[in-house]
């Protein structure tokens, strides 16, 4: 098992390199100047050669590519982010550092959501296949795949935001956070966060409860849970302990497997709502052309993606004993 | 083949999906008939009138006919799924064909490549590359395209490695037929049916990416129409135009559903066996 692990782990390496090497090809061949936004697209600096070539050189984008990339890789072993090309110039991993929990905080609730309502409702709607609860889920998955999230996300601003004046529809705190007391503020801060996460769990809860009835489906079918009926356990039992412990199986990969979904996901959720997540930064950076923090973003979310990869897997073998990882057959 | 139709018909479902399909692709082929105002035209004297006989679906800000521009708006969002699709199943079969018939080091290469792109962020990549390539049409259906070809390598493979050990396969290899003959004349058409399932439900997804960047303005760019552009100019004036939020995802949510609706049938009349292999081409692009 932990011989497991640590190969996973090795294997990482390669796939975050390959990652990473496509991203920074990708984002340095494409046409587009940096140095317009550091200037600030002030015509005089822009045809100012003399400052033209001093600005590349200080950002090494007058070298070749693969010696950038090497530079860039070299600092980030040492866990240097670089510096952002916006005239702040902060540190890439502060910025990162500010924002990744909101976007974890998200993603994390969404998931616990996510998880905890299409459960039941997949194994509800399995073991009464074709039942009013059945066909109502049904029609749930299918407008659930359908519905675009920032559509969802309008409507629900339109609805509670502006017909109904019930919740904030953008940021996290409201203009007078300052003077709320520190229980107001708590209050605030989770309604600025109902919307937002209501619309991020929507489609992911579609597909959930689809996988898991599927999954139970398939499992209530198998030869052991008929036995299991046969020997006259109680059907609460059959199903709740037999059935489920199985049909949970799958799920654990699917969830692992939806992490870079789900996470592109908050990318949209927070430019609607103007969350200050990840997302945010992200398609801020890639809109100014902001190289150090684009890749630094990459970097952090293709390596948060790995391990719930390898985390996923990993349980995966502990919880189904068929699957022995890492032990040769003798 | 006439089993397929019947069954095809009898899925109530699929059919009201299929002609809404047909519909959609008349409306959008014959927009500049139809379309009762110019959908470019601004008009100062009826900005953000709201929905009437005069203007069925209301004006935006700009006093543009708010239908005439979604009618415009489907030419891209089908162009989009169509063409992506296209771009996306011929690298899939490409690749999936390489690997499934040659095995072993080309099979190991390909599926790692595959291994590589499914665990990348897809949605920061699409937004990286898009926002430094100038958004048009063409870089939109490439981007999608070159992205989502993961799925239909798989299925392709499959089913290449399950086909490639039948007797008519091995009879070709037998008297002499050279590799690329018996990939595209022998196994090819046996192994494409359940491509042709992904491709349809691929439209679909390609649509909603297509409208999720557009949304973010990485897409197609004002002033010519898409149904995401036009939902980001609601959001500006959300608090004024409910028409202006409404009208264009809902037309996203009938073409989305219609095409999920219509290539579940077709996968449920090819083969019920397909149900759980037949994948997406494009995953949903969120």
């Amino acid at each position: 098992m932990l011989a497991y692990a640590l190969r996973r782990l090795l294997l990482a390496v390669p796939l975050l390199l390959g990652i990473t090497l496509i991203s920074f090809v990708v984002i340095h061949l494409a046409p587009g100047d940096p140095t317009e936004m550091m200037t600030g697209g002030d015509p005089s600096t822009v045809h100012n050669p003399e400052l033209y070539k001093q600005l590349l050189k200080e950002f090494d984008l007058d070298k070749p590519l693969h010696v950038q990339y090497w530079k860039w890789l070299s600092r980030l072993v040492r866990l240097d982010f670089g510096r952002s090309f916006a005239p702040h110039g902060r540190p890439v991993l502060t910025m990162i550092a500010e924002r990744l929990p909101i976007t974890l905080l998200l993603n994390v609730v969404e998931l616990l959501i996510i998880v905890s309502l299409a459960v039941p409702i997949g194994v509800v709607s399995a073991t009464r296949q074709y039942s009013v609860f059945d066909k109502v889920t049904t029609i749930f998955v299918f407008l659930g795949f359908a519905t675009p999230d920032f559509w969802l996300a309008l409507l629900l601003m339109i609805l509670f935001g502006v017909q109904l004046g019930w919740l904030p529809i953008s940021g996290l705190r409201s203009l007078n956070w300052e003077y709320l007391s520190f229980w107001q503020q708590q209050a605030d801060f989770l309604g600025h966060l109902v919307l937002p996460i209501t619309v991020a769990t929507f489609g992911g809860l579609a597909g959930f409860s689809r996988y898991m009835r599927q999954s139970m489906l398939e499992v209530i079918r198998q030869d052991y849970i008929q036995s299991a009926r046969a020997k006259g356990l109680a059907e609460r039992v059959v199903v709740g302990k037999h059935a489920l412990r199985n049909a949970l199986l799958p799920i654990v990969t699917i969830l692992g497997l939806s992490l870079p979904t789900l996470i592109g996901g908050s990318v949209i959720v927070e430019s609607v709502f103007a969350i200050p997540g990840m997302g945010q930064l992200m398609v801020q950076a890639a809109f100014e052309r902001d190289y150090p923090v684009l890749m630094g973003n990459l970097v952090i979310v293709s390596t948060l993606t790995l391990m719930a990869n390898l985390m996923a897997d990993l349980t995966y073998s502990l919880v189904d004993p068929r699957i022995r990882v890492g032990r040769r057959r003798r | 083949m006439r089993n397929f139709w019947k069954a095809l018909a009898r899925n109530r479902l699929a059919v009201v999906g299929g002609v809404v399909v047909v519909c959609l692709a008349l409306l959008a082929v014959l927009a500049t008939f139809i379309a009762p105002w110019d959908p470019n035209k601004p008009d100062v004297k009826q900005i953000l009138d709201p929905p009437s006989t005069r203007h069925l679906f209301g004006t935006d800000q700009l006093g543009r006919d708010v239908l005439s521009r979604m009618l415009f708006g489907a030419r891209v969002s089908l162009a989009v799924g169509f063409v992506s699709v296209g771009i996306a199943a011929t690298i899939g079969i490409l690749l999936g064909a390489a690997a499934g018939y040659h095995g072993g080091l080309v099979d190991a290469l390909i599926m790692r490549l595959v291994d590589l792109v499914l665990v990348f962020p897809r949605f920061f990549l699409l937004l990286a590359v898009l926002a430094f390539l100038k958004p048009s049409i063409w870089t939109i259906m490439a981007v999608i395209g070159l992205t989502g070809w993961m799925g239909v390598a798989r299925l392709v493979r499959a089913e290449f490695l399950a086909l490639k050990e039948r007797e008519f396969v091995l009879w070709s290899q037998a008297v002499g037929a050279g590799a690329f003959r018996i990939i595209w004349r022998h196994i090819l058409p046996n192994a494409m049916a359940p491509v042709l399932v992904a491709m349809t439900l691929g439209i679909p997804a390609a649509i909603l990416t297509e409208s999720g960047l557009s949304f973010l303005g990485l897409g197609v760019q004002p002033p010519h129409a898409t149904w995401g552009n036009m939902l980001t100019e609601g959001k500006d004036t959300i608090e004024l135009a409910w028409w202006l939020s409404v009208y264009p995802g809902l037309a996203i949510l009938v073409t989305v559903l219609s095409y999920n609706l219509f290539g579940e049938g077709i996968r449920d009349a090819l083969d019920p066996r397909l149900r759980q292999s037949a994948g997406r081409v494009v995953s949903r692009g969120r």
